[in-house]
């Protein structure tokens, strides 16, 4: 579904990716962890397609297709999906309005018919059943004063609206107290199908005990220094992030 | 598109010029050409008496120059202060009226012919420097409304126009409203009788076409004890290269019970991107709550002309009486806009809101000046207060001056500001969802405008719209 190769990207002149390789099939869970600063943030960036970063060498090719090529919007209409790490507020838009507005885009590009409200509010009632979400955030403006545990909650359910085929989720997990944690990660693991992947952004092992991921990858400096099964995740919450350090440069 | 930028506006839509034969009057202002203007419209010795004070008082007066907004020197000599398409004299009935004036206002989206009128709206429309047609008045006057032409109204309704006219802007209340006295041409007049709920829209649309005149027209609302009006009014003006005046003067009048809701979406010609042409909009509007209980609402949606200079006010007289402004103004390119309100509370309880969105883009400069006036006969007043800028690009500014005078210890005040620029993160965050840049930015900036649109009737809650994402199309890339 996914395949990077040798990835370079850079922001403002700073080279952040320095030769990403990663293989994502459908069906897998990846979780991608390494300490701040190593580019875990930029990769997830770089393939949503934030015009900040600049593409410096390297290729993604995303269902058979030259993803760098394709406009942000293109790539979400084509199934890729990043829950952001801070969530953008839009006043007087509510939640409801924005994520139909999303989705009939996503829908007209497929050449489906597009959504009226009340198709929309059927299929919606089903979607927040499904990550047992209520309907409280759909009518309020998007993201606008929203907790931090809402602002992530509500990503999750844009995601089980927009059924994405590539969901990238970047630190979902922090500031989430416990209860919080669990409810989104699970609800997560529920939007689990054999046709989708799922990346998984993350400094901390805690959301992986929700969410079982097949790979486990250390991103240190730019570039993946390490990959192992979800074992990984667990070694590296007892070692710290310097063993990888020292491990990758044996 | 990788950035937040400034590229090329979409055409002015509303730009052509309608080729036809234009009765003038020489340029330049004395009291002889007031003399002539006020022969042309047949008009009883009072009214010229009245706008021949107002001359003497003009020339005594100096143009404003406390207003954030910068322009070369106009020269009121070179100005033409009448202009009217030449046709028949007296017109019984819409078949006497020159067809390329009804095209103009068809292509204009007003059309006037029987058959095509807006449902629900009665339209006076307004070229140049006279009413060429007024719709639905018989329906109107059925329910003893009065809705015509000010100048039919002073013909017609000389005692009411006597009473009224200056009576909530005298005419030598500023620099512009003393021209607009001295000159005024045509505009509307209505009247609404005790208890009546006008069934219509009413709505004037004024076309400024001939080149070198400006627009001075004045705008008379009465609404009687227990009535109720809605009227709105648009314009437009051909591209030209030269900056054209529209000094305007709009006054109501609601007495006891009685509600005017006035909206405006003006949209003149504001200008290409090097700030060439446009309108220069000074306009003096007012309403006075003269009645215990009454209320004026005003709605503006200020997305023309090159500089923009007016405060539509409020003077709650009456007990209990209620004043609002909803108001949104959009500068690009060059344009500049220093527009706000004033909310003066002399009764007992009274209540005023203000609700201002300021949208700045490419290297437009947007100012809310406003005041608060309590005096000391109003007790309980109440105001509150909320002002919003939003930026879009770097190169644009946003300002803010809210005056604040209270002389009532039981007044309550609140104030609440905001200022947030349309980021590349929101626009993304969009996109990231499916939606292009463009839908994304006139989702932001409706959002960002929500308070003032739900104010409009709904027709034009849909142009206002349209009309925002048009004058900012291009601005986001």
């Amino acid at each position: 579904m996914l395949e990077i190769s040798n990835l370079h990207a850079s922001v403002e002149g700073k080279e952040i990716l320095r030769g990403i390789d990663l293989v994502v099939r459908a069906g897998e869970v990846h979780a991608i962890m390494g300490p701040n600063g190593s580019g875990k943030s930029t990769l997830a960036q770089v393939l949503a397609g934030h015009p900040a970063y600049t593409v410096t060498a390297g290729s993604v090719t995303y269902q058979g297709r030259d993803l760098l090529e394709m406009d942000p919007e293109e790539r979400a209409r084509e199934g890729v999906f990043l829950a952001f790490q801070y969530p953008v507020a839009i006043r007087g838009i509510t939640n409801a309005y924005f994520l139909r507005a999303a989705l009939n885009a996503a829908r007209k590009h497929r050449g489906q018919p597009e959504l009226d409200p009340l198709e929309f509010l059927d299929l919606l009632a089903d979607k927040l059943k499904a990550v047992e979400s209520d309907d409280s955030l759909m009518n309020r403006p998007v993201n606008d004063g929203f907790s931090g545990g809402e602002k992530k909650r509500n990503e999750i359910v844009q995601m089980a609206v927009l059924e994405p085929r590539l969901a990238i989720l970047d630190e979902t997990d922090s500031g989430l107290d416990i209860d919080a944690l669990r409810t989104v990660a699970s609800a997560v693991d529920r939007l689990r199908r054999p046709d989708n992947a799922t990346v998984i952004v993350t400094h901390y092992q805690r959301i992986l005990n929700y969410i079982t991921p097949d790979h486990v990858h250390v991103l240190s400096e730019g570039k993946i220094v390490l990959s192992g099964g979800k074992e990984l995740a667990l070694e590296l919450e007892s070692k710290g992030y310097d063993w990888v350090r020292t491990e990758a440069t044996v | 598109m990788t950035s937040i930028e400034t590229q090329v506006l979409q055409p002015y839509k509303y730009g052509f010029v309608t080729d036809i034969e234009s009765d003038d009057v020489p340029a330049g202002l004395s009291e002889d050409v007031i003399r002539l203007i006020s022969a042309k419209k047949g008009e009883p010795e009072f009214m010229l008496e009245w706008r021949l004070k107002a001359y003497r008082q003009w020339v005594k007066m100096a143009e404003p120059a406390w207003a954030n907004v910068k322009h070369p020197p106009i020269d009121y000599q070179s100005i033409v202060y009448y202009a009217a398409p030449k046709q028949q004299k007296s017109l019984d009935s819409l078949e006497q009226v020159d067809p390329k004036l009804l095209e103009t206002f068809e292509k204009l989206g007003i059309p006037l012919a029987e058959q095509k009128r807006l449902s629900g709206v009665a339209v006076d429309a307004v070229f140049d420097s006279v009413s060429v047609a007024t719709t639905f008045k018989e329906t109107l006057a059925q329910h003893g409304i009065v809705f015509c032409p000010f100048s039919e109204a002073v013909r017609e309704h000389p005692e009411l126009v006597r009473r009224y006219l200056g009576s909530v802007v005298p005419a030598n209340d500023n620099f512009f409203a003393a021209l607009n006295s001295a000159v005024f041409t045509d505009g509307s007049f209505a009247y609404i009788p005790k208890g009546v709920r006008c069934p219509l829209e009413l709505s004037t649309y004024f076309r400024i076409n001939a080149a070198a005149s400006g627009q001075f027209e004045r705008t008379l609302i009465v609404a009687e004890e227990g009535s109720y009006v809605s009227y709105l009014e648009g314009c437009s003006a051909p591209m030209r290269d030269a900056n054209q005046l529209h000094a305007a003067v709009v006054e109501l009048v609601a007495l006891d019970d009685a509600q005017i809701k006035y909206s405006t979406v003006q949209n003149w010609y504001p200008g290409d991107e090097q700030g060439r042409g446009g309108i220069y909009n000074f306009v003096t509007k007012r309403g006075k709550c003269a009645g215990k209980n009454s209320k004026i609402s005003w709605t503006q949606v200020e997305t023309g002309s090159a500089i923009t200079w007016k405060y539509p006010g409020c003077i709650l007289q009456g007990d209990n009486s209620i004043g609002e402004f909803y108001s949104v103004a959009v500068t690009n390119n060059r344009q500049q806009a220093d527009t706000g309100t004033k909310m003066i509370h002399i009764g007992k309880n009274t209540k005023s809101t203000i609700v201002s969105k300021g949208i700045s883009a490419g290297h437009g400069q947007n100012t809310y000046r406003g005041l608060v006036k309590i005096l000391k006969g109003a007790t309980g007043a109440r105001n509150y207060s909320q002002c919003d800028s939003m930026l879009i690009g770097d190169q644009c500014g946003a300002h803010t001056f809210p005056y604040i005078d209270v002389r009532n210890s039981t007044a309550i005040m609140e104030h609440e500001a905001s200022t947030s620029k349309i980021g590349e993160d929101q626009i993304f965050y969009c996109r990231q969802r499916g939606l292009s840049a463009e839908d994304a930015t006139s989702m932001i900036v409706n959002g960002f405008c929500k308070e003032v649109f739900r104010e409009l009737p709904m027709e034009f809650a849909v142009e206002a719209q349209r009309l925002l994402g048009i004058s900012l199309e291009g601005s986001v890339g």
